[in-house]
């Protein structure tokens, strides 16, 4: 896991969708929001969460592996930038590749756009746009330290299981300690937590 | 006022009231000292961020407005502001987006008559035709035949001219504000307790609780941003009990959610004082220092056991037995409420309910222990502080009390036989519409075509009225049914104080200057009042020389500003009133030397009864009809029904129903109740009580959940009671369309919304709150 990452704590989303206002703010893909946010229990709860892109590590990006134009770059921090426009063919093969959905294709631009983990901002030293605004800490930027001390006794998992693949991902999820179990039901298995490999 | 957004932009230190309570998520990354403007953007493009506040809620988040080298406003950036420290909803987000719209009316709109259409004239003709009919009307019927209505919407400065102009230019009695829809009852009660007006503690508090209260407030959609303090809270252990018929955001996560029938909260509450009493876990030496009435208080909970309010309120009688102990049993303990349990015709007794469980139990005016209510509106506090509302005077002296007027009309100038007595309340005039007793209107920045219950008598109302004049930015359904619309500025364009719901007083910078043709509301007033020939009383080139007046007005009151200038605003972030001398460090936190405000310096408490909403159940109409807020519009949505995320975000009202009535979710589902009945998309959720139907009302006729809710009023604080009537449901064809908002002629409406606008689909998101990817 990188240094500063975001964290995304369901336990704290209300679902007001100001992630993906915030998103639209963003300089390097204004008007269009790059988050998605999803009711995990509906008709039955008002539970939701928001997925950023998780900025995978290993296997690193799946969506720039496939990339038939070598137009994803990530950078030497972990970051998975959006597509290279001056590459981009708007082929889809990212949106197809992504285990977590992420990545969006202009259909009439041909040009793939996902989130860059506000690379405009973070540069500068400020939090992403999302996790800035975020009123409940629902997506939190920072590191796993920073995150413990305001939040004591907070489990967090970077490791996910898609049928036989493991992905660990730069962005970590926390998960309740009262589930850490293999697999974790109704939700993405997790297989590590605070780099502890729960399987066994 | 500020010329130059850069010369604001400078004055952007921000020091906290009390820098040890810092919100969580904030002390690593977000105390580094706030947005490096002078690295980041001011230096790059001729960028520049204006420090400021947002124009909804009472929450009033701080942030930077992004204003580009032509010095128009262009977009939002996060500021580490005391209040909310770089948080925002999404309504804070996109609020920038108005200033610039397309939809903004930019020339004074005026027709003789409701036959014929809006044409565009000048300032000139529009203001003489207006003051011609108010001379005429109030010639011929007397000076009450004309009617002022202001908004809470309004910097504070705005709202203390407009009670000033109602009884000193238009010497009539008639006014009131758009802040009696929203949480008098709370005041009423604050004010019987406590002699003050407002909230006992500020936000920060909460971090600091062991247990937490919310009653009546949908935390996680009205005021999202004060999420961050109940998630502290919750984080350090605190229990947390919501009381509500909905399963909310927050309730979800409660340790105890009650989910009582709407309009039993006093019952309920009373009812756990009972078991506060019978488990001898009140705080006696506390009630014998500090309050009065706690014997008839004490017999009048006798009267609700936990088996009486089970059955009044629908539910387990256990859990008001776990509610009362977990209250009172914490060392510290605070209960808030909003518009869920003062949007009642018992509002006042729900809150005075409230009240006497935390004087009971002591938890009062400590850190982490004592009360609050949020406002919905951004100035829902400071709006009736100054003489907006009927009954108030600035400083929020009385009007009835002699020595209050006095005081008042040696500070305006004139008279104590001119000042007009106390008038009626907005409802209440709207019936005096009806009756022709009110002949002329001018209404300032409200929308009660879709904020008023009861839509059918609000439009007989104001179609009565022989002239009606409408201050606003956009053309509100309101305003397209006037005589004159007055082009206003948005709060971006002039400065001014807003007070929020801890009644922290903060400041609004101007960001840009108005477009060409349109007027501060203080200048159209002042320019009216001078036409009327009262220009020697309202002589006030800008915002700041009105303050200046309105805090000499407010000295030595209860409500008192005189210590704060506009200087100490942009220095601290905001300052809580009461700030009596300009050293003063304000009054954060209410009570700490264990004193109210009534001369006594004690609580009075107040024996409260139960009783059933005013539109009984009968076989016809068995459910409950309540009604509220989604997280995406603010209030009658005349702002964010027009900016494009927020519109795709959630489109269309809806019916929450539960899913024992057979409906399929985004089947038409019909809701009748004895004023009228009109069609929904059903949201079916197990999220509501079975008796009970949610409409959100946002939306004007023939989504209007107003066309459906009762006009009966709280007889203590005239507040309608929005949140119960009776109603049924029934299938339908198909659902009712959603109108776009009116446009004025010659104006393009925003294309990208109006197709969201007229979208007759039911909404798409599992809890019908926006668009989700996975739809």
């Amino acid at each position: 896991m990188m240094g500063r990452t975001i964290f995304i704590d369901p336990g704290r989303c209300i679902g007001c969708q100001a992630c993906v206002s915030a998103c639209r703010e963003c300089d390097s893909h204004r008007g269009t929001s790059m988050i998605h946010l999803d009711y995990t229990d509906e008709g039955h709860s008002v539970a939701s969460l928001p997925t950023v892109c998780m900025h995978c590590e290993d296997p690193v990006a799946p969506c720039a592996e496939v990339c038939p134009a070598d137009a994803i770059l990530v950078t030497a921090d972990g970051v998975v930038q959006q597509a290279d426009t001056t590459r981009c063919i708007g082929c889809s093969n990212c949106v197809n590749a992504c285990p977590f959905g992420v990545p969006k294709i202009d259909l009439e631009a041909k040009l793939q756009m996902k989130c860059n983990l506000c690379y405009d901002r973070t540069a500068y030293g400020l939090a992403p746009m999302c996790a800035t605004v975020c009123p409940t800490g629902a997506l939190f930027y920072g590191t796993v330290e920073e995150l413990q001390a305001e939040r004591p006794g907070v489990q967090v998992a970077d490791s996910f299981v898609f049928g036989e693949t493991e992905v660990r991902t730069g962005v970590a999820v926390v998960v309740p300690a009262e589930r850490v179990q293999w697999p974790v039901p109704g939700g993405l298995p997790v297989v590590e937590i605070n780099g502890k490999d729960v399987r066994r | 006022m500020t010329a130059d957004p850069r010369a604001a932009a400078d004055r952007r230190t921000i020091v906290p009231l009390d820098p040890s309570l810092a919100p969580p998520g904030t002390r690593a990354f977000r105390d580094a000292g706030g947005i490096p403007a002078d690295r980041w953007h001011a230096d790059q493009n001729g960028e520049t961020l204006v420090p400021t506040h947002c124009c909804f809620c009472g929450v009033q988040c701080g942030m930077y407005l992004r204003v580009d080298h032509g010095g128009k406003v262009f977009g939002v950036e996060p500021r580490n502001h005391d209040i909310n420290r770089m948080r925002l909803c999404p309504k804070g987000i996109n609020a920038y987006q108005q200033v610039n719209h397309p939809d903004r009316l930019t020339a004074p709109l005026m027709r003789r008559s409701r036959d014929e259409e809006f044409r565009e004239v000048s300032w000139e003709e529009a203001l003489d035709f207006t003051v011609s009919e108010v001379k005429r009307i109030q010639q011929t019927y007397g000076n009450d035949a004309f009617g002022l209505l202001g908004g809470a919407s309004l910097f504070s400065e705005k709202t203390y001219l407009v009670g000033k102009f109602a009884r000193v230019a238009l010497k009539s009695r008639h006014v009131d504000y758009n802040g009696r829809l929203c949480m008098v009852s709370a005041a009423g009660a604050n004010k019987l307790a406590f002699g003050i007006d407002r909230a006992g503690n500020p936000f920060s508090d909460i971090l600091l609780t062991d247990c937490l209260l919310i009653a009546g407030s949908n935390v996680g959609e009205c005021f999202p941003v004060m999420t961050q303090y109940v998630w502290g809270a919750r984080d350090r252990g605190a229990t947390l009990i919501v009381v509500d018929p909905r399963e909310t955001a927050i309730a979800r996560t409660a340790d105890i959610h009650v989910a009582l029938k709407p309009g039993t909260d006093s019952a309920f509450f009373t009812s756990v004082l009972n078991v506060v009493i019978e488990e001898g876990l009140t705080d006696e030496n506390f009630l014998a220092g500090h309050a009065t009435g706690w014997e008839e208080v004490r017999a009048k909970a006798a009267e609700y056991p936990p088996s009486r309010a089970a059955a009044i309120c629908g539910i387990p009688a256990e859990q008001i037995v776990e509610v009362a102990r977990a209250f009172a049993r914490a060392p510290k303990a605070m209960a808030w409420h909003a518009r869920g349990i003062e949007h009642h015709s018992q509002g006042v007794e729900n809150c005075l309910s409230v009240i006497n469980l935390c004087t009971a139990t002591g938890h009062i005016g400590r850190p982490g222990a004592g009360y609050g209510t949020i406002t919905g509106q951004g100035n829902g506090q400071g709006g009736r502080e100054h003489g907006q509302k009927s009954d108030l005077l600035p400083g929020g002296r009385s009007i009835s009390n002699e020595e209050h007027r006095r005081q008042i009309c040696e500070i305006w100038g004139i008279e104590e036989s001119e000042l007009p007595p106390a008038g009626t309340s907005m409802m209440e005039m709207v019936w005096q519409m009806q009756r022709r007793e009110i002949r002329g209107l001018i209404g300032i920045c409200n929308n009660p075509f879709v904020s008023l219950p009861n839509y059918r008598v609000v439009k007989e109302g104001y179609d009565t009225t022989e002239f009606h004049a409408q201050f606003d930015f956009f053309l509100s359904e309101t305003a397209a049914n006037a005589h004159v619309v007055f082009p206003v500025t948005t709060w971006a364009e002039d400065e001014g104080v807003m007070a929020n719901a801890e009644a922290r007083v903060v400041k609004h910078n101007k960001a840009q200057d108005p477009p060409p043709g349109v007027r501060t509301d203080t200048w159209v007033i002042c320019e009216l009042a001078r036409r009327l020939g009262a220009g020697d009383k309202f002589d006030f080139p800008d915002s700041r020389s009105v303050f200046d007046e309105l805090r000499v007005a407010s000295a030595g009151t209860v409500n008192d500003y005189y210590g704060i200038t506009y200087e100490r605003l942009e220095e601290t972030g905001g300052i809580a009133w009461p700030c009596p001398t300009t050293d003063h460090p304000g009054t954060p936190r209410l009570f700490e030397d264990g004193k109210t405000y009534h001369p006594d310096g004690r609580i009075h408490l107040q024996a409260v009864e139960w009783h059933p909403p005013m539109d009984p159940y009968d076989d016809e109409h068995p459910m409950s009809l309540t009604t509220g807020r989604t997280v995406a519009h603010f209030l009658s949505g005349n702002q964010t029904r027009r900016l494009g995320a927020l519109v795709e975000q959630t489109p269309r009202p809806w019916a929450e129903i539960h899913p024992s009535h057979g409906f399929r979710n985004g089947e038409p589902v019909r809701v009748v109740t004895r004023r009228g009945s009109e069609v929904f998309p059903a949201l079916v959720t197990e999220a509501i009580r079975p008796d009970t139907v949610f409409v959100p009302y946002h939306w004007p006729v023939p989504a209007a959940a107003n066309a459906l809710t009762i006009d009966a009023l709280d007889p203590r604080s005239k507040i309608p009671e929005y949140k119960v009537c009776a109603c049924r449901i029934e299938h339908a064809e198909r659902v009712d369309e959603v109108p776009a908002p009116p446009v004025a002629p010659g104006h393009v409406a925003y294309p990208e919304t109006q197709v969201s606008r007229t979208e007759p689909l039911p909404p798409t998101a599992p809890q019908g709150r926006g668009t989700s990817e996975r739809s």
